[in-house]
Parts: C-alpha cells; sequence; structure tokens
C-alpha cells in the first residue's frame, strides 16, 4: 500500500516563495542552462532562440571576451586565442594531454596547464568561468531574478582535481554551488521521471570529450547508482581528431610536398572533421573541401564504411568500461531492462549499433541526448532548494574511482574503493617505520592501480609532533570522508598523543583559497564599501534564517531537550539578535557560528527522530500491535 | 554508534529480509541524506552527513553476506580477520591453491571465458557456505560460524582478484 507523505514542518517551504535554482550541463562541446518553472523542467534560450551555448571562449583584441556560436565562427580565423574542449583540461597538468602536438593552443607548462592567449595566461578554470558567467546570465535574464544557487554536472567519471576544477570555475563566475551532479545520474532523472521509469537501467553517456557509462536501479524515486566507469578523455572530440588524421594522409597521398600545417589550417581542417562526421550521421558519404592558408585545395570523400573502420576501435574502448561497471554492479546484460543514450556522440550509427549489439536491446533515445543532461540538473536543482514538485526525488550516487595512500615501496593502499555510496568516511591505521620517527607524509591518490605512479596524486600533507616511540608502535588513524559532491578530504591522527592534522584535499593542480578571492576581486570592479555592505547583507539574512529554523525546531521537537539545553540554545539567539544590529559582519558570523555549534545535539537528536518517523512510515503495514 | 541490525529494525541474525533492509535503507537516507539539507543550518548538514554515512556503511555491511557475518561475529567480541588468527583448515587451503593455479593458468592463456566460469563455480560454493553458515549462526556454533565466515572472505577476495584479472585482461 502506497501512503502518502506528508512533509516535516520547517522543511517544506512556505508556498509564495519559489526559489531560482538552475541546472548546468558544462559541456566539452555546448554547455546549456536549465530550469523547472511550473513543474516542467525546460532549458533555456539566448536572445536568438538556441539552447546549446558552443563552449567556445575567445579572447578578443580589444579585451573583450566572447562565447558561444561567435566565437565558435571565428575559431579558424583567430585559432591561438579561440578555446575549444577546455573541459578536457580542467584538472590536469601539461603532460596528461597526450595529443597536445595536435591542439592549436600555446601550452604554458605550470602545476596545472593554462593557456597564452592575448589576454594573458587563462588557465581551465578560468576559461570555463567565462562559460558559465554566459549562462548564468541568460537564466536570470529569462527568469527576472538572481539564482539561489546551480547544479553544475560533471562526468561520473571525473576524478576529484576534475570536479574541483569545477566547482572553483563555477565560484568564480559568481554562482553558488548547490551540488555537483554526475551526468548520467542527471539524465536518468530526466529519464526516469518523464517515463516513471523503475527497475535496472544503463546510462550510456558519450559526449564530447568523456565517456561514462552508469548503473542504475530506479525505485519509486530513488535513483540508486549501483556502478560507474568511463573513460575521462574519449569523446566525439577523438572521432573527429581520427578523421583529421586520415584527411592529412589523404593529403600527403596525393601532392608530392606536404608543408606542415599552421594553426589556423589545423583548426580548419578540425572543424571540416566535425561537421563530416555529423554528416555522415544521416548521409552514406561526406565530402571535406576547403582551402589551406597554402593556398592548397583539399578535397577528399570519406564514406560510412571508411569512417567506422576508421572509428571502430573509439566505439570498442566504450565497451570495456560498460563490462566492468556490469561486474562491479553484480549483473548480467539480461538485468538491464533499458539503456538510454546520452551525449551528441551517441548520434553515430555504428555507435548505437554497438550498444544495442551488447546490451541485446534497441537503446532509449526518446529524449534530445543533448538536452537531458541540464534537463536532470534543473530537476535536482529544484529539489534541492526545497521547492516543491519532486519531494520523493533521492540520488544516491557513488565514487567512480577508488582513493588510497602511499605506503612503503610505492603501494597505493586503498582506504574508500571504487563505487562506494555517497557520502562515505572510512578510516585505517598506519604507523611509523623508525625508530623514534617524529613525522609522517601522507601522500593520497585516486585510481584502480597498484601502484602510485599509475595512478593520480591528489594530494600530499605533513603530520608533525608525533611523540618519539619505537618503529610501528605509534598509531595514526587516517580518515577519508567523501561528501555528496564526490570531493574529499582527509584526516590524520595519533591516536595515544592526539595530534592532529586535516586537509581539505586541494589538488596539486587546483587553485588555492587566495587565488580564487583575487581572481574574484579583479573580476569585480566594485568598490570596497559595497563589498563590505554586501557581506553584511548577507551575514544578516543568514542569521535571521538561521533563528527562523531555529525557532521553528524548538516549537515542533523541544520535547527533545531539557529545560538547560533549551536555555543555553536561546541564550545564543538572543546573543545573535544582539549582533545582527551591530555593524559588523564578522561578528554576526561568530554569533552565527556560536548559535550553530549550540544546536549540534538538537540536530543529531532531531536527525533521529526523523529517521525513526521515516521507518515508521515505511513499516505501518508490517508493524505489530 | 547504532547496532547496524537495530538501525534498520531487522533480527540480528545471518539471514535477514533483503527487501527490508533495501526500503529502510531508503526510508532512512530520505530522511537524513545531505540533499535534503542543501538550504539548511550546519548543525543540520553536520547531522545529516554523519546519518547519512553510517546508514550506507550498516547497509553495505549487511547487504554482504561475509561482512554481515563478520559484523554478526563482533557483536559477540570475535574477530574474524585477525592478524594472529588465519588458520584455515587444510582441505580449504588446497581448494584456494587449486582455485589460485587455474586463475594463474587462465591469466597466462588470456583465457576470460574460463575465469568467467571459474568465478560461477566459486560464487556457487559460496552460496552453499551461506547456507551452512546460516545453520551454525541459528545454532550458536559460534567457533565453526568463524571459520566458515573467513572462508567466505576469502572467496570474495578471491572473486575480486578474478575480476580485476578479466579487467586487466580485457582493456
Amino acid at each position: 500500500m502506497a501512503l502518502l507523505q506528508i512533509s516535516e514542518p520547517g522543511q517544506s517551504p512556505a508556498p509564495h516563495q519559489h526559489k531560482l535554482a538552475v541546472g548546468i550541463d558544462l559541456g566539452t562541446t555546448n554547455s546549456l542552462v536549465a530550469t523547472v518553472r511550473s513543474g516542467m523542467a525546460t532549458v533555456l534560450q539566448d536572445a536568438h532562440g538556441h539552447a546549446l551555448l558552443p563552449s567556445v571562449v575567445r579572447y578578443l583584441p580589444d579585451g573583450q571576451v566572447v562565447v558561444g556560436h561567435e566565437a565558435q565562427a571565428q575559431q579558424s580565423q583567430d585559432p591561438t586565442n579561440t578555446i575549444v574542449s577546455v573541459k578536457r583540461f580542467m584538472g590536469r597538468a601539461l603532460e596528461d594531454i597526450s595529443d597536445r602536438a595536435h591542439i592549436p593552443y600555446k601550452f604554458v607548462n605550470r602545476a596545472q596547464v593554462a593557456i597564452e592567449t592575448r589576454a594573458g595566461v587563462k588557465n581551465p578554470i578560468e576559461i570555463s568561468a567565462e562559460i558559465l558567467r554566459v549562462l548564468k546570465e541568460r537564466a536570470e535574464k529569462a527568469l527576472g531574478s538572481e539564482l539561489v544557487g546551480a547544479v553544475i554536472t560533471v562526468p561520473a567519471y571525473f576524478d576529484d582535481a576534475q570536479r574541483q576544477a569545477t566547482k572553483d570555475a563555477a565560484k568564480l563566475a559568481g554562482l553558488h554551488v548547490l551540488r555537483l551532479l554526475n551526468e548520467p545520474t542527471a539524465a536518468a532523472v530526466a529519464y526516469g521521471l518523464d517515463n516513471a521509469a523503475e527497475g535496472t537501467y544503463a546510462i550510456y553517456d558519450l559526449g564530447g570529450g568523456t565517456f561514462d557509462i552508469s548503473i542504475l536501479r530506479l525505485t519509486k524515486g530513488v535513483f540508486e547508482v549501483l556502478s560507474t566507469s568511463g573513460d575521462a578523455a574519449l569523446g566525439g572530440d577523438d572521432f573527429d581528431h581520427r578523421i583529421y588524421c586520415w584527411v592529412l594522409d589523404q593529403i600527403r597521398q596525393n601532392s608530392k610536398s606536404f608543408i606542415p600545417l599552421n594553426e589556423a589550417d589545423t583548426r580548419l581542417l578540425l572543424t571540416k572533421a566535425r561537421q563530416a562526421k555529423e554528416w555522415l550521421t544521416d548521409n552514406y558519404e561526406a565530402q571535406v573541401v576547403c582551402r589551406l592558408s597554402t593556398g592548397q585545395l583539399v578535397d577528399v570523400t570519406l564514406d560510412v564504411t571508411q569512417f567506422n573502420e576508421l572509428t571502430q576501435t573509439l566505439v570498442n574502448k566504450t565497451l570495456t568500461p560498460t563490462r566492468k561497471a556490469l561486474r562491479d554492479a553484480g549483473l548480467e546484460v539480461a538485468d538491464i531492462k533499458g539503456v538510454v543514450l546520452v551525449g551528441g556522440a551517441t548520434r553515430m550509427p555504428h555507435v548505437r549499433h554497438a550498444v544495442a549489439d551488447y546490451f541485446q536491446q534497441e537503446p532509449l533515445t526518446n529524449l534530445d541526448p543533448d538536452k537531458v543532461v541540464a534537463l536532470g540538473a534543473a530537476i535536482q536543482a529544484n529539489a534541492l532548494v526545497g521547492n516543491k514538485g519532486d519531494e520523493d526525488l533521492l540520488l544516491l550516487d557513488v565514487t567512480p574511482l577508488s582513493l588510497g595512500i602511499e605506503t612503503m615501496g610505492g603501494l597505493t593502499e586503498k582506504i574508500i574503493p571504487r563505487n562506494s555510496t555517497l557520502p562515505v568516511a572510512r578510516a585505517q591505521e598506519f604507523t611509523t617505520y623508525k625508530d623514534g620517527q617524529t613525522a609522517m607524509s601522507f601522500h593520497v591518490v585516486q585510481g584502480e592501480r597498484e601502484l602510485v605512479a599509475d595512478n593520480r596524486s591528489l594530494a600530499r600533507f605533513d603530520l608533525r609532533g608525533i611523540p618519539p616511540m619505537a618503529a610501528g608502535a605509534a598509531r595514526i588513524r587516517i580518515t577519508f570522508q567523501v561528501d555528496a559532491d564526490g570531493l574529499l578530504s582527509v584526516s590524520a591522527r595519533e591516536q595515544t598523543s592526539g595530534v592532529e592534522a586535516h586537509v581539505m584535499v586541494k589538488p596539486s593542480y587546483g587553485l588555492n583559497e587566495a587565488e580564487i578571492a583575487h581572481m574574484l576581486s579583479s573580476s569585480y570592479n566594485a568598490a570596497t564599501t559595497d563589498k563590505q555592505a554586501r557581506a553584511l547583507a548577507e551575514a544578516q539574512v543568514d542569521a535571521n534564517a538561521l533563528i527562523g529554523a531555529i525557532q521553528a525546531a524548538l516549537t515542533t521537537d523541544g520535547h527533545l531537550l531539557n529545560d538547560a539545553e533549551k536555555q543555553q540554545i536561546n541564550a545564543k539567539i538572543t546573543a545573535l539578535q544582539a549582533s545582527i544590529h551591530a555593524a559588523s559582519s564578522d561578528a554576526i558570523r561568530t554569533d552565527t557560528d556560536a548559535l550553530n555549534h549550540a544546536t549540534e545535539a538538537f540536530a543529531a537528536r532531531r536527525m533521529d527522530a526523523s529517521v525513526k518517523r521515516a521507518l515508521a512510515g515505511k513499516n505501518l503495514d508490517s508493524i505489530e500491535l | 554508534m547504532h547496532n547496524f541490525f537495530a538501525l534498520f529494525q531487522l533480527p540480528e541474525q545471518f539471514d535477514i529480509d533483503m527487501a527490508k533492509l533495501e526500503t529502510n535503507f531508503r526510508a532512512i537516507q530520505s530522511a537524513s541524506h545531505p540533499d535534503r539539507y542543501v538550504t539548511a543550518s550546519d548543525a543540520e548538514k553536520l547531522a545529516a552527513i554523519q546519518t547519512a554515512t553510517s546508514a550506507n556503511e550498516a547497509y553495505k555491511t549487511l547487504k554482504n553476506p561475509a561482512l554481515r557475518a563478520a559484523y554478526l561475529l563482533s557483536l559477540q567480541g570475535i574477530t574474524a580477520i585477525a592478524e594472529t588468527n588465519t588458520a584455515m583448515p587444510a582441505d580449504f587451503l588446497m581448494q584456494q591453491m587449486e582455485w589460485r593455479e587455474a586463475i594463474e593458468d587462465a591469466e597466462n592463456a588470456k583465457d576470460v571465458s574460463a575465469l568467467d566460469v571459474l568465478l560461477g563455480t566459486i560464487r556457487a560454493e559460496s552460496k552453499n557456505l551461506q547456507h551452512l553458515l546460516s545453520e551454525q549462526f541459528k545454532q550458536q556454533q559460534l567457533n565453526d560460524a568463524t571459520d566458515g565466515t573467513r572462508k567466505l572472505i576469502f572467496m570474495e577476495k578471491v572473486q575480486a582478484d578474478i575480476r580485476d584479472i578479466i579487467e586487466k585482461l580485457e582493456s
């Protein structure tokens, strides 16, 4: 028997306030923004009616930055200042980019890859922020007000560094990130809710630069990811690249003297290759015709059979992670009820055939593969801010890659295995190697390989002040925590002395807080007083909201506290109320933190009570009276 | 720390109602998942992440027969896998060695389907062992149950190793 559900007092939003939240698909090739309006998820369009914003950023000579179609149209004329597919560089070092010889940019070798443009050296976070800024403006214009927050999608197979970079980009664009959401999960939400689907589904997501496969179980609004796998460097771009290489071969064969291509010609041929790939989706052959800057005419014809041969290895490459995901979920092909295709690259007929062959069923394509991720993100954003609609919606996602620590001999000790449901925390004890050792260096890594050198290095930190002991006597407890965004934090504690160290894993490639703060302040030209006024206003709003929420909680759940506990909380409320009227945002923040801290036990008891209520609701028919 | 069985309102025994475990897991997550508290106070966010994290841990433990058996034993003060106590019956050691040899042969021959067959065999063995364990727990034969749990854990490990090798061969 399905029971009707009634939300808890204080948790349901007041009916009049619909909060503006959006979902953003920050794609390799195209980016989109969507929102839920009158209960319907819709993609927002620009003034020209375009939903897709090409993820192309061009730095102009006059200091302006253009993003989207306009930038895309000029990429061949200005290849070094027009950045396409920047997502492939997120959270990456230069040596991670294998095909950089074929990319027409002036790379700069820093901790994180960066590109020299006429506007200076730009890193992928800054470039991505330009795309996000345009989408934010589009949404605010369409919705008529400032956004409360955004859900930003990332490939499920993105590692910690890539996720952190995405979050930093959003921060830089002035967006409040409600959640990072995995792209296949977002697609499952849009598809599942639209079709009232139940059962186990596979989401096959081949985008411009990344491939993800997720296996999900859908049960009454709960989307439980059973496993996920993929390849963070495989996508439609690689298909273009195969055609590009083939065209180069043809030119070489047809002309005696071949002059190496300049940057503009490289970009031109890559664009022609992409157009040929798209043309071959509905046609038997594609002609590639263009004149190079050397005056040489290129005129070659590629047919479907040749194209399929050129790219079959790429298609096959998607099946390895697909098999792995099924195996990790403990399932067989026959257990999969449906396969949802996501990403523009799944339009290619031979990709569809390969998926159909493997899963022994026709894949589902009734939602636009370009839009389904943004739509799902919008639905999740709407639910997260507490708007009415999909109250039952719950996403249980997993870690795509194992997380571990380096031990003696350069070996990886896994602490959190891949496909662990989020949020997750795991602890393990380590000990010292030498007598009298007083410090320990920790190296946090991500990946499945045994050797640390084969995995991705995420962070290094030290624990100092360990009391000198015999080798093997110290007990150092390392705790890994991964939050609902899939971001990791690590802490270390020596058990006998209580010495502690804690790091939010800021990947070696990421930006530190000071860098972000600097970028933020240089991108806003607001006067300092304006910023102070804004900070004060925000602190006041937050403080009032907190007091309101706690008073509501005291009214409904006050019985969970004794009189002394109530008095303590009320005293902190009074203190905060007093400081709200003082003109210092710092003082308000301090008292807000104090009130938060004073209510931790209360919050934990309320959580227990709400868990018990939820269980009682599910088991009413099984309780014996 | 909650007792995992109590958390899901399940009796403290090896045989559990999987459907009820799943339903109650989803109910707890619906009430406590951090996604429900995105706009809540820091104290509430903290309570949410703690509750959701321990629910995940409890669910993972009870869902898996080997982990569930080890957890049941730990409630009785018995550590199934201790560094000092890894003795195994001789016949099981023989069995293990045979499996390891078969895995090695298949790996050298790059024979994925042989590995798949082996996985199936071990899975079936594991099922048999679980029936036995269920009886041993019912009869409170904790020494036998500890042996059985240890075997089950080793079988899990072997299966994981086979899956890793298949993955390596396929990529």
